[in-house]
């Protein structure tokens, strides 16, 4: 009944506790878990198994540019899977991964409730509508050049 | 404050806003990918530039997404407009047209926005509103889904006041009659579930929402907590009085900020008005509301995976019996019902159980939301009745296939449900009318499919999805899932034989039974489905290696037509990502067939005015038609 006291005191559940660090640092660190281990006086490996069991915990940091592609089904029919090869080929990363320099990282999320515009792409935050490999190739042309600039 | 203080004040914010012209766009997840939030800023920059003090409100979704971004002009004593497409540059013409003036702006115009005799909204001028009856979807971007008086001006509210005004036993009894039954899938009579709950002897009890929407291609229940929000509060309120529960939960998944954002202020708002809290609306009934983050897995969205996330555990779905209502959050009798399931609770007790179940067919009562997704022309959301046929919703609400084409199949609820085709779209829409088709309502999300959709393809593509989805608590589901997405790939990459179509279906039957909940038990339904309906294809890919719809990449080549290539044109050699493209200025162009990733970009960017760039299934048709000389 332990977490169950918790939520009377209106404290943080532990995936709660999860989400919140991973809105701080973008990813959650090995030490972090173990923190909140502690606090929650559970063991570290079954944070780990509920941390890996959640689509949305990442382990390593991501890049500053985050770009996720929707392979929902809306998506999916009107060529997300191209559009994703295309990120691959142009970053030279596997869906999942993140750049030797940290500038870009690569997901794919099922349906963020766009469909009419599918196939789209997030780009920190900002839904891209309609992409195609080459739309694509375009705009992370843009990004770069930006990265350059700064 | 008392709530006929509450009424007041919210009728008097009402009659002020109704007295103005006022200036509504729709800024919802989708609004806001469309453009809307530009749009905003313009009418912002061009109202100060005229020293207009007009209110402009962000308002949700109408359902109507193709016309994104959509703004509607509310005049007093006129009639009210919704403007489709607008963006920055139609602002001042609508601004110096109907918002200063008189002229109505009809080339931007969608129609005008009308009620019913029942309050409900509709659009006389488009033909899909004869179809539609929207209840749930009636406040929906029209209200202010951050200011709760808005809410309560226009009714809000109104039903729990009732309710509290009754029995718990006769609220039971009113939902019971109303043969409403649960939207987040299988259709379980909500009355049944309550009175279960009501009369368990458990001294703490939990109300959960369940806004998970995992099924990736459905957005209802994300449209509904972002344009109106306190309609499920007040649900979830009904019910907590109606079972005895003094908490609740709202499980949002995390892909969704913007619904989460909305129902927090929501919340708060209702806390300040003491709608929730310890005295609800004055009575000794008090209610507490949570909020809570999902972090993103399907199997959340079963009732037992969901209770096992909020206690931070991993999602696993277990055994029912015990069912929720007996031993659900933390041990408790609970009561967890979907998004709309809730959210038509307050009209039903406010109208009374008898009109609800006047709609619909005889066992599936009230109205049916889907989204509308895919090859149609009028993509979004609509709310029909139960009955009405998938041939209506197709061509008079979705607007049939873009660009002449015609549907080919649908496909609803998502990864559980099934592809059903063009030659039974005059089946209606009823739970044991789409389960008798080897589909069933799921989620409500429809994906349209046309001849340029694999069916092939797509059951892979739900399989992958629930192979990686699968909490692997059972084998059959685990590792069975896993077999059949290594069945499918081989079909589609043309290495199976007709053979492997039995062995296909047979185990895909196998993992219907082997499995304990219904991810499992449900997701060898696109298979099946398509299997039964489209067999030709998949036989097709199998016999012929040919993919009819020339989707599935390792069944297909591009190839340019030499007769056709422009010769001075260099579009696809300068845009082919891998440099796939041979041949120099002044002679036709060619691909490099090992040095192509078939991403389509040459076919996208050949000039319309020469097309010469075509797909061809079997590969081997490249040869044939290389020896002609084509
Ligand atoms: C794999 C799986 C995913 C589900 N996802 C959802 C979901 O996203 N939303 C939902 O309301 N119900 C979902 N359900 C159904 C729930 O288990 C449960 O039936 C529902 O919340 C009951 O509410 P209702 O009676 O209002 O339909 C899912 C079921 C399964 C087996
Ligand atoms: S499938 Fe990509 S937004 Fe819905």
């Amino acid at each position: 009944m332990k977490m169950e006291q918790k939520w009377d005191d209106d404290e943080p559940t532990l995936i709660q506790a999860l989400i919140d660090i991973q809105k701080g640092l973008g990813f959650l660190p090995p030490e972090k878990l173990r923190e909140v281990a502690t606090s929650f006086g559970i063991s570290e490996a079954y944070i780990w198994g509920v941390a890996t069991f959640y689509n949305i915990f990442r382990f390593k940091p991501r890049g500053k540019t985050h770009i996720k592609v929707c392979m929902g089904t809306a998506c999916h029919l009107s060529g997300g899977g191209l559009v994703a090869e295309a990120a691959e080929r142009e970053l030279n990363i596997k869906v999942g991964e993140t750049t030797d320099d940290q500038d870009f990282s690569l997901e794919r999320v099922a349906c963020v409730g766009c469909c009419m515009l599918a196939p789209v792409v997030v780009i920190n935050d900002r839904v891209y509508p309609r992409m195609s490999p080459l739309k694509l190739e375009e705009v992370l042309i843009e990004f770069k050049r930006d990265k350059k600039e700064d | 404050m008392i709530f006929e203080e509450i009424k007041k004040k919210a009728t008097a914010y009402l009659q002020d806003l109704e007295s103005t012209t006022n200036i509504r766009v729709g800024t919802p997840t989708c609004g806001k990918a469309a453009g809307a939030d530009d749009v905003i800023i313009e009418f912002r920059k061009e109202l100060e530039k005229k020293g207009l003090e007009i209110p402009l409100i962000e308002v949700g979704c109408m359902g109507l997404c193709f016309a994104e971004p959509l703004v509607a002009v509310f005049k007093p004593q006129m009639f009210t407009i919704l403007y489709q497409n607008v963006n920055t540059q139609k602002v001042k013409r609508l601004i110096e047209g109907y918002i200063e003036g008189d002229d109505p702006c009809f080339e931007m115009a969608l129609g005008t926005l009308e009620f019913d005799e029942n309050g409900l909204p509709f659009i006389p001028e488009l033909k899909r509103s004869e179809f539609e009856k929207r209840i749930l979807l009636r406040r929906c971007g029209i209200v202010d889904p951050k200011n709760i008086l808005h809410y309560i001006g226009l009714g809000g509210y109104k039903g729990l006041e009732q309710a509290l005004g009754m029995s718990p036993d006769r609220v039971v009894k009113e939902i019971n009659d109303s043969k409403l039954r649960g939207r987040g899938g299988a259709g379980f009579p909500t009355g049944i579930k309550w009175e279960k709950c009501a009369n368990n002897s458990s001294k703490k009890k939990y109300v959960i929402c369940n806004a998970d929407e995992g099924d990736p291609g459905a957005f209802m229940d994300r449209v509904i907590l972002e344009s109106d929000p306190h309609q499920v509060i007040e649900g979830m309120l009904i019910a907590g009085y109606a079972v005895g529960a003094n908490e609740g939960f709202i499980y949002i998944r995390a892909e969704y900020p913007m619904a989460l954002e909305i129902v927090r202020n929501a919340k708060r708002e209702a806390e300040e008005f003491g709608i929730l809290g310890d005295s609800v609306l004055g009575s000794s009934f008090s209610f507490h509301l949570r909020i809570i983050e999902g972090a993103g897995a399907f199997v959340s969205g079963e009732e037992t995976g969901l209770m096992a996330a909020i206690e931070g555990k991993r999602s696993e779905p277990r055994v029912r019996p015990p069912y929720p209502s007996e031993y659900g959050l933390f041990g408790r009798s609970t009561l967890i019902d979907n998004v709309k399931t809730f959210s038509y609770v307050p009209w039903i007790i406010e109208n009374g159980a008898e009109r609800f179940a006047k709609i619909g067919t005889e066992n599936s009562k009230g109205t049916a939301i889907f989204t509308l997704a895919g090859k149609v022309k009028n993509p979004g959301l609509t709310e029909v009745p139960m009955g009405t046929t998938l041939r209506t919703i197709a061509y008079e609400i979705a607007g049939g296939a873009p660009n002449e084409r015609e549907i080919k199949g649908i496909q609803i609820g998502g990864p559980s449900g099934g592809c059903i085709p063009n030659s039974l779209f005059d089946s209606p829409v009823d739970y044991e009318v789409l389960l008798s088709l080897g589909s069933m309502m799921g989620s409500g999300g429809m994906i349209f499919m046309d001849e340029n959709d694999c069916v092939v393809d797509t059951a892979k593509f739900f399989l992958d999805f629930v192979q990686k989805e699968s909490c692997g608590k059972c084998t059959m589901c685990r590792i069975g899932t896993l077999q059949l997405l290594h069945m499918m790939e081989k079909i589609t990459k043309g290495l199976a034989n007709l053979e492997d179509l039995d062995k296909l279906k047979n185990l895909a039957e196998d993992v219907k039974i082997g499995s304990l909940c219904g991810l499992g038990k449900s997701a060898p339904n696109p298979v099946l489905t398509t299997l039964h309906y489209f067999y030709d294809e998949y036989v097709a890919h199998v016999a012929e290696k040919r993919c009819p719809a020339l989707v599935c990449k390792d069944l297909l080549a591009y190839f340019i037509v030499p007769a056709k290539c422009d010769r001075a044109c260099e579009h696809c050699k300068l845009t082919c990502p891998t440099e796939a493209i041979g041949g120099v200025i002044g002679e036709p162009k060619y691909i490099i067939q090992d040095k192509c990733v078939k991403c389509g970009t040459c076919m996208n960017v050949c000039p319309p005015e020469y097309s010469a760039v075509i797909k061809v299934s079997p590969v081997d048709k490249l040869y044939e038609l290389k020896e002609k000389g084509v």
